[in-house]
């Protein structure tokens, strides 16, 4: 069984467990974060609530539809979702997935382009249009936060109104360890964009439930078919996530064989040993800690 | 019937599947100690076993899809050659086929007794896979594999103390000999594989694979339960080999330039003046040939000559090449067509592709003229393999002198030959064929000088970008000025070298002892080319296409020189 979870960086973070929506007034629920049992509730007044054992209370928070919750000391603060504010968004709640990776595992796919064709073929992507084209990565927010922009990709059928395929461009952020928020074009007002986000939740080092939330422009397509459409998508990636080995992410460059169009994941494994984080990936071995 | 049991733990071989499970373009997930193998057979036989783990991104290369020719893998469609499991395309950067040189990892693979065998012990030789006097290869009829929940030793010590009866239902083994195998899988499970020395009657078949299954599944029973095996051991955690040696073979200068030796398998006369060779591995596995290939050839008189490799996707037994006598020859082709017979050693360098194709395209359009050929159809078979819209123009003289004729037949209607144009109807013909530009074609073209120069003419009437036009020489077709005199500036080294009329910078630069790989050098093929940094070029080659040469940011150092008095090389 998964060893308690003994690292303070991923102690002291923030961590999302529910959908908020998904929670009926004041009854208890019980899940896993890193490997610990605890139990959580909205109360009929609209407070969330989490502890673990009978009594022990945990930090919590509400935020961008989700419910937080730390094993340690989190910040005051999380990091900032300004969209998900905006008045004339239609915010949903797309499903919470589990899957048997660890939580880096899912966020990197969250940030690949290059197996749109393969995975997600006739939706994301679509054979032979395979380029990943250059873009930019940069560390931002005082190292904050790793984002991509000027990722452009052809895809068949990138969303639910798209029409007919186009060169989609992406913005990826990173602003949590185990979270990334993706932005693009949206087909309704070409100088905004849509997000989708993936909140995950590290069940423990090897399982992750993947929240995903999206904040959308588009008032058309019904909460049903948003929720059919992400889910379809994330079932394609689910069998080749839990494929994929090892199932923490390695942190050394040498263990496998990134890719120019791999900058993102670059960066973020790079990011990621720089946090000093250790719980769901494999430290880089020069990494002497 | 006698019962034997064995291990591999004496030979170091060990089976890891049965014949039966590589089932045509599947891919049978296999393990040994702990370790996971994709193991998989292509259309042309050849059993692949390797780490079960793409390069990449570590996805199981069993989940991937065997094409009969590549393994691709599931993720990012990384695509693994057999025979060799070197990497030969990576569909997210179309235009760097030739960059990437990875190879997966792979095991030996024998097949005997309806098993199929490997070991993890690269040392280990084929001899010691034991020879069994009680088997006859065949003969031998392997049973169905029964998994338990226990070591390998458990079983052996119980196996060792079994009987097992004869089937009474089959006649036909009456007489056979029982061999059990045991496969080590990992720490807590093993897997045993039985084969009968005497194959049974047909109609007998199923009887005696289901008798064999209930008494092993017994003995099974028996060995778990003396074992106190209550429910499945967990599974063991995926290993990972610890170093994972990715050769890289052609990215270092002195690899790039070993030779390695062949002999002729096969010569025929494929065309009029055109003999083919197939020329196999003394020892040892070809390095993987990516389409538009080439590779030198040291001829016996000491002649190194260069030629586009033939071969189709996974075809990696021997390579094909079509030498065509040149009226002309200094020895090159007149010597290969004169001298060279089947059984004959020749040298040949690693593969090298000046002239990749891109695979992203919506349409590519391949031209060859005459054995401009040789290439287009490396790169036709491919597209063809993969199901990619392309169309291959070929022209040449008449009927006869169409080389590779069986290879051009089973591409079918992808196939035009354009026979006995005189030059001015090839032109007509080429601005009939490389028409208007749309975004995402792709045009390749090989053949005479003329040919192709007309042919690049038009694509650039036609308003085709450079980046959509590739094209490879047979030989440098401009004069050649060597008179200049400059400076040669490295910029990695610090270092100053002169270049005085009559010498090349290649040759600078090989005897300042600097390793740079070439191959034709004449300006054709591209494998000495360098970045430059500074300075104005005078590239006088036919590898770089006009843009190139006008943002003069790469020069190739056989033939090109320098109209400013200094050049910086990024070396
Ligand atoms: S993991 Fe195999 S192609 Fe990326
Ligand atoms: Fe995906």
């Amino acid at each position: 069984m998964m060893q308690r979870c003994s690292d303070p960086v991923v102690l002291d973070m923030w961590h999302p467990v529910a959908a908020t929506v998904e929670l009926a007034a004041g009854v208890e629920y019980q899940t896993r974060l890193l490997g610990e049992p605890l139990s959580y509730a909205m109360s009929p007044q609209g407070l969330p609530q989490a502890w673990r054992g009978t009594q022990h209370q945990l930090p919590v928070m509400h935020a961008y539809g989700v419910l937080w919750t730390s094993l340690g000391s989190p910040p005051d603060e999380l990091f900032e979702f300004d969209e998900f504010h905006e008045p004339d968004r239609h915010n949903v709640w797309a499903g919470s997935v589990g899957v048997h990776t660890s939580a880096p595992r899912a966020v990197e796919n969250f940030l690949d382009m290059g197996h749109f064709p393969y995975v997600h073929t006739g939706y994301l992507g679509i054979e032979p249009h395979t380029e990943v084209k250059d873009y930019t990565v940069e560390i931002v927010n005082d190292g904050k936060e790793v984002l991509a922009t000027g990722c452009e990709f052809f895809q068949p059928m990138g969303a639910l109104n798209a029409l007919g395929g186009m060169l989609m461009e992406y913005t990826y952020r990173v602003p949590h360890p185990y979270c990334s928020i993706l932005y693009k074009s949206s087909p309704i007002d070409e100088s905004r964009r849509d997000a989708i986000v993936i909140f995950g939740q590290a069940v423990d080092e090897e399982n992750t439930r993947a929240h995903l939330v999206l904040s959308l422009l588009d008032d058309e397509s019904n909460d049903r078919q948003i929720q059919a459409f992400q889910q379809l998508i994330f079932s394609q990636d689910k069998p080749i996530l839990e494929n994929q080995h090892p199932k923490r992410l390695p942190l050394d460059p040498a263990v496998e064989t990134p890719i120019r169009s791999d900058k993102t994941s670059i960066a973020y494994r790079r990011w990621l040993s720089g946090l000093g984080l250790r719980y769901g990936v494999l430290p880089a071995v020069s990494d002497g800690r | 019937m006698s019962v034997t049991v064995l291990s591999g733990t004496k030979s170091g071989w060990h089976p890891i599947a049965s014949s039966s499970d590589l089932v045509d373009r599947h891919v049978y997930q296999g393990q040994l100690f702990g370790y996971e193998f994709a193991v998989w057979r292509s259309d042309d036989g050849f059993v692949n076993i390797w780490e079960n783990r793409c390069l990449h991104r570590g996805v199981r290369l069993s989940v991937g899809t065997n094409d009969g020719a590549e393994l691709v893998c599931q993720y990012h469609g990384w695509r693994y050659a057999n025979r060799t499991g070197g990497v030969t395309y990576i569909p997210a950067h179309p235009a760097d086929a030739n960059t990437h040189s990875s190879c997966a990892r792979s095991y030996v693979a024998v097949e005997r007794y309806g098993l199929i065998w490997t070991t993890l012990d690269s040392e280990t030789s084929l001899a010691d896979l034991e020879v069994l006097d009680v088997l006859d290869d065949g003969q031998a009829f392997p049973l169905r594999p029964i998994d338990l929940w226990v070591t390998s030793e458990t079983t052996i010590s119980h196996l060792e103390r079994i009987e097992i009866g004869c089937p009474t239902l089959a006649d036909s083994t009456k007489h056979s000999d029982l061999v059990l195998f045991v496969q080590p899988v990992d720490e807590r499970r093993c897997v045993v594989r039985g084969v009968l020395s005497e194959r049974p009657d047909d109609e007998a078949k199923i009887d005696v694979l289901r008798f064999y299954s209930a008494e092993l599944g017994a003995v099974r029973d028996g060995i778990e339960k003396s074992a106190g095996v209550q429910a499945a051991p967990e599974p063991a955690a995926f290993k990972v080999h610890p170093a994972v040696e990715v050769s890289i073979g052609l990215s270092s200068a002195t690899n790039r330039q070993a030779a390695v030796p062949v002999r002729v398998r096969r010569r025929w006369n494929t065309a009029t003046d055109v003999v083919g060779f197939e020329l196999e591995a003394v020892s040892g596995q070809l390095s993987t040939v990516k389409p538009g290939s080439h590779i030198d050839l040291h001829l016996p008189n000491a002649l190194v000559r260069q030629y586009s490799v033939v071969n189709a996707p996974g075809e990696l037994d021997a390579y094909t090449i079509g030498v065509k006598l040149d009226p002309t020859s200094t020895g090159g082709s007149s010597t290969l067509h004169g001298e060279v017979v089947v059984g004959d050693e020749l040298l040949v360098s690693q593969p090298r592709n000046g002239f990749p194709l891109r695979r992203d395209a919506v349409h590519t359009l391949l031209i060859a003229g005459g054995i401009g050929l040789t290439p287009i159809l490396a790169m036709a078979q491919a597209l063809d393999h993969q199901g990619l819209p392309y169309e291959l123009h070929h022209f040449v003289r008449s009927q006869n002198h169409i080389a590779f004729a069986d290879r051009l037949e089973a591409l079918g209607t992808n196939v035009t030959h354009h026979l006995a144009l005189d030059p001015d109807e090839t032109v007509t013909q080429l601005q009939r064929l490389i028409s208007s530009y749309t975004d995402a074609k792709h045009l390749y073209v090989c053949g005479p000088a003329p040919m192709l120069t007309a042919a690049r003419a038009t694509a650039s009437a036609n308003e085709w970008p450079d980046h959509a036009v590739h094209f490879e020489y047979f030989a440098n077709p401009t004069q050649q000025d060597q008179s200049s005199e400059f400076e040669i500036a490295l910029a990695r080294s610090a270092v100053t070298l002169p270049v005085r009329p009559g010498e090349s910078i290649l040759e600078v630069l090989k005897n300042a002892g600097i390793s740079m790989a070439s191959s034709c050098e004449q300006g054709v093929c591209g494998t000495c080319g360098v970045d430059l940094i500074e300075g104005e070029p005078d590239h006088q080659d036919v590898y770089l296409n006009d843009t190139e040469k006008r943002t003069g940011k790469r020069l190739m150092t056989c033939v090109s020189r320098a109209k400013s008095s200094r050049l910086v090389l990024d070396l």
